[in-house]
């Protein structure tokens, strides 16, 4: 799919890879109720520790990055052999939450356009369960418009110097590094004045602080940077071609959010919170099981769901044998945000009042997940953003008129007079 | 679906494309409607020839698929027929042949595969019952011994092509058990008489069999293997109609894809409005999404897996469920011409309509696939 992926010669099939990780799973992981896996609320510290510590193992039994190139600590498999391993390794406790954005989202990127000093140290050191990556992209005033960035990195001396805000960026407390993308040249046009940094987190200049969301979570957090340094050795890319590798980010974060990543590892939910709603269960916890009305509801939503995974394989085989444009993984990341809608809406419908008022039978969680179906719509880029993409690069569509486009952005409204 | 790779499967493709596009087109379909026809049966001997009925039958019975997989080489040509939406009995044709070659007493009917396989004869499967739904494992209809066979009483409805059929494979009680016959349409007893659908070519029938003697020979398989088949052949009709409606997706969302990018509104194509733009992005990952997951079925069953029954139900739910609302999106981006006879886009509305109710609702699977989920949790 992307030619970040290099495919080394194995002499062994996927099978036997499976066998030997399922007999290495058994023997050294600690297995999990795939229902009820242990708590891993992203906006606490532990879950983070735990994933570094099963990430280790996981690269000491080797493991590990998969589908990494084996010059930068993965095995340089395809992702047939991931599948397998996915498969095998269902019902073990996994460090699924390094997934996004450390291995899917960051290392991906900086495998497509890192310095080797970058690949060769973050990407194997994220594998070695060492380190944590997140993004620094979205801005208080950015929204949508990602490429609107007012974070600024100065040249002073052989340093940049950075000043400005990020927000939204996922864990990034429980993070070592970020890609930072800054403004380096303001009389360029909104895309040609970017430059991505990779920078170290509990550097001097940063300033760290939790957002609480609607559902309690604290696990986005929002970033000042007040006078931060940094050596040339920081800059991803080239000076001033940040959005290149934004680009990249953003391609391989639409394709992990729809599930249809080779460098994710292990496919069970991350946490209690992130469980897929069990309708049978929740059908006799609501005592309906004879009621034909609640049952096809069920169903419908189960309909949904597999079909957003045989999605899934379809357009990652139609992009990989160019039946599809690669913007196609747009339409995961849409299938996506409209599935979680679906199920929270007919979870939230079967459930009636106690999903509502607390009765005591557990069935309250159901109303508090609804208040944050958005979530998944807005996330990693709207899904409006994400439906221009499949209607212009998809589709062929023209484009959408803008109004910065080829104006320096010195020269761009940012707001009304 | 769309795995055509091999040379063997783009020629047989191709070959079925090139005489679906001369032979059966959509001013040929609307020429056969005007004239009261269903379709030609020296048309679909032709069709037969190219192995439209051989690719579910195994070669000593005289078939022969090309890929060694029959279910998806003939939903290949299920897609090629979407395309314009073509006539013919290809659905029941190969829907009968799905159970006959599978019934352990195949060999009985051979004559009959072989005539089927031939084009020669036109076979449907009656398994809808008056005013009952899809419940392809209850009958009302009654086959009591007799010395030299069994004696059918009862009706069945919506039997497609039932008024061209010359045989039908139909579902009875034997007692308690369920057992399938096949009877000839012209066997003493069986009336049928036409049901019009909302297509303009497909047609289907009641068929009411009062006193019908059969030998002893009609029956297809046993009646312990009776549900298995009935199973299979509703899996097959399913996925079939599945594959045929993702080809008219394809089309009508091609056409109308260009129709947005010629057409201009004050000065602009439709195509550069976003509120279009949306519209037609959500209709390409419709499509996509019934690829996927008609092409999951269509490996389900042919691999006859474990999970061939739920995969098909899977897929005729979400297919059902979203074919006719994106062909009604297109109507609404044609604008005025969308409703006008003369436009073709209701010759394909028709058909996914039709199509959307038949072989089980999207509601009816959606409730199977409940019920498997439920067992699974049991199971486990």
């Amino acid at each position: 799919m992307t030619e970040t992926t290099s495919v080394q010669a194995t002499t062994e099939t996927v099978e036997e890879f499976a066998q030997r990780a399922k007999a290495w799973l058994a023997a050294n992981m600690p297995t999990c109720d795939p229902q009820d896996p242990p708590s891993a609320d992203r906006g606490e510290q532990q879950p983070w520790l735990r994933a570094r510590e099963l990430q280790k193992m996981l690269y000491e039994g080797g493991f590990a990055g998969i589908c990494f190139p084996r010059e930068y600590g993965g095995l340089g498999l395809p992702i047939s052999y991931q599948r397998a391993f996915d498969e095998v390794s269902r019902g073990y406790e996994l460090p699924i939450i390094l997934n996004m954005p450390t291995f899917a989202i960051c290392a991906a990127t900086i495998l497509d356009t890192g310095s080797e000093a970058q690949k060769r140290e973050r990407i194997s050191a994220a594998i070695r369960g060492e380190e944590v990556l997140v993004q620094l992209l979205s801005e208080p005033s950015g929204g949508s418009d990602l490429a609107s960035v007012i974070t600024r990195a100065d040249r002073k001396g052989d340093k940049w110097v950075i000043n400005g805000a990020k927000t939204w960026s996922t864990s990034a407390f429980a993070a070592d590094y970020g890609l930072l993308l800054a403004r380096t040249a303001w009389d360029l046009p909104k895309h040609e004045g970017l430059t991505m940094f990779l920078v170290k987190l509990d550097s001097p200049g940063i300033d760290m602080r939790r957002i609480k969301q609607v559902n309690g979570s604290e696990e986005f957090c929002e970033e000042f940077f007040d006078n931060l340094e940094l050596d040339d050795d920081a800059v991803v890319g080239e000076v001033n071609d940040g959005w290149s590798v934004a680009s990249r980010q953003l391609y391989h974060e639409r394709r992990a959010v729809g599930g249809g990543s080779e460098f994710s590892s292990g496919i069970g939910a991350e946490g209690k919170t992130d469980q897929p709603v069990d309708y049978v269960e929740l059908v006799e916890e609501l005592g309906q099981a004879d009621n034909e009305r609640v049952r096809e509801m069920a169903g419908r939503a189960l309909v949904r769901r597999a079909v957003h995974e045989q999605l899934i394989h379809h357009v990652y085989d139609g992009v990989l044998d160019g039946s599809l444009p690669p913007a196609a993984g747009s339409i995961i990341r849409i299938s996506h945000a409209e599935n979680v809608q679906f199920e929270m809406d007919t979870a939230l419908a079967m459930t009636g009042s106690p999903g509502v008022v607390d009765d005591g039978r557990g069935l309250f969680r159901i109303g508090n997940r609804f208040l944050s179906r958005q979530a998944a719509s807005l996330g990693g880029g709207t899904t409006e953003i994400a439906r221009n993409i499949i209607g212009e690069r998809v589709l062929g569509f023209s484009r959408e008129y803008a109004a910065d486009r080829g104006v320096p952005f010195n020269q761009v409204k940012r707001k009304r007079d | 679906m769309s795995e055509v790779a091999s040379p063997e499967r783009l020629l047989f493709v191709s070959t079925a494309a090139a005489f679906l596009e001369k032979e059966a087109s959509l001013s040929r379909v609307r020429e056969l409607h005007a004239a009261g026809t269903s379709f030609d049966r020296g048309w679909w001997q032709r069709a037969a020839k190219l192995g439209w009925a051989s690719m579910l039958v195994p070669e000593e019975l005289g078939g022969g698929s090309v890929s060694g997989d029959g279910v998806a080489d003939l939903a290949l040509v299920a897609e090629q027929v979407g395309h314009t939406v073509a006539p013919g009995p290809l659905h029941p044709v190969n829907t009968v042949l799905a159970g006959l070659i599978d019934a352990e007493n195949a060999e009985a009917h051979a004559t009959t595969i072989e005539a089927l396989v031939a084009g020669e004869l036109i076979a449907s499967w009656a398994v809808y019952e008056p005013r009952r739904g899809w419940a392809p494992l209850e009958t009302t209809v009654t086959a009591t011994a007799t010395p030299d066979g069994f004696r059918i009483d009862g009706v069945k409805d919506r039997v497609e092509a039932g008024t061209d059929a010359d045989v039908i494979l139909l579902v009875a009680r034997v007692g308690d058990a369920l057992q399938q016959f096949l009877v000839p349409a012209d066997a003493a007893g069986v009336t049928i008489e036409p049901q019009e659908s909302l297509d303009l070519v497909k047609r289907y029938a009641l068929v009411t069999f009062d006193g019908v003697s059969v030998s002893a020979d009609a029956v297809v398989g046993s009646p312990g293997q009776s549900e298995a088949l009935i199973r299979r052949q509703a899996q097959v009709a399913q996925v079939l109609q599945c594959a045929e409606v993702v080809g008219i997706l394809d089309t009508v969302f091609g056409f109308t894809t260009q129709w947005a990018l010629d057409r201009h509104s004050f000065g602009r194509p439709l195509a550069s409005y976003q509120a279009l733009k949306h519209r037609f992005a959500d209709m390409k990952i419709w499509l996509e999404a019934c690829r996927a997951t008609t092409r999951a079925a269509i490996a389900a069953v042919g691999a006859r897996a474990d999970d061939a029954d739920v995969s098909a139900s899977v897929a005729k739910s979400y297919v059902g469920e979203h074919a006719a609302p994106m062909l009604q999106h297109c109507v609404q981006l044609h604008g005025g011409i969308g409703v006008t006879w003369e436009h073709d886009l209701h010759l394909f509305l028709r058909r996914v309509t039709l199509y959307r109710s038949m072989f089980g609702t999207p509601e009816d699977h959606n409730l199977r696939v409940y019920a498997h989920a439920e067992a699974q949790k049991e199971a486990s």
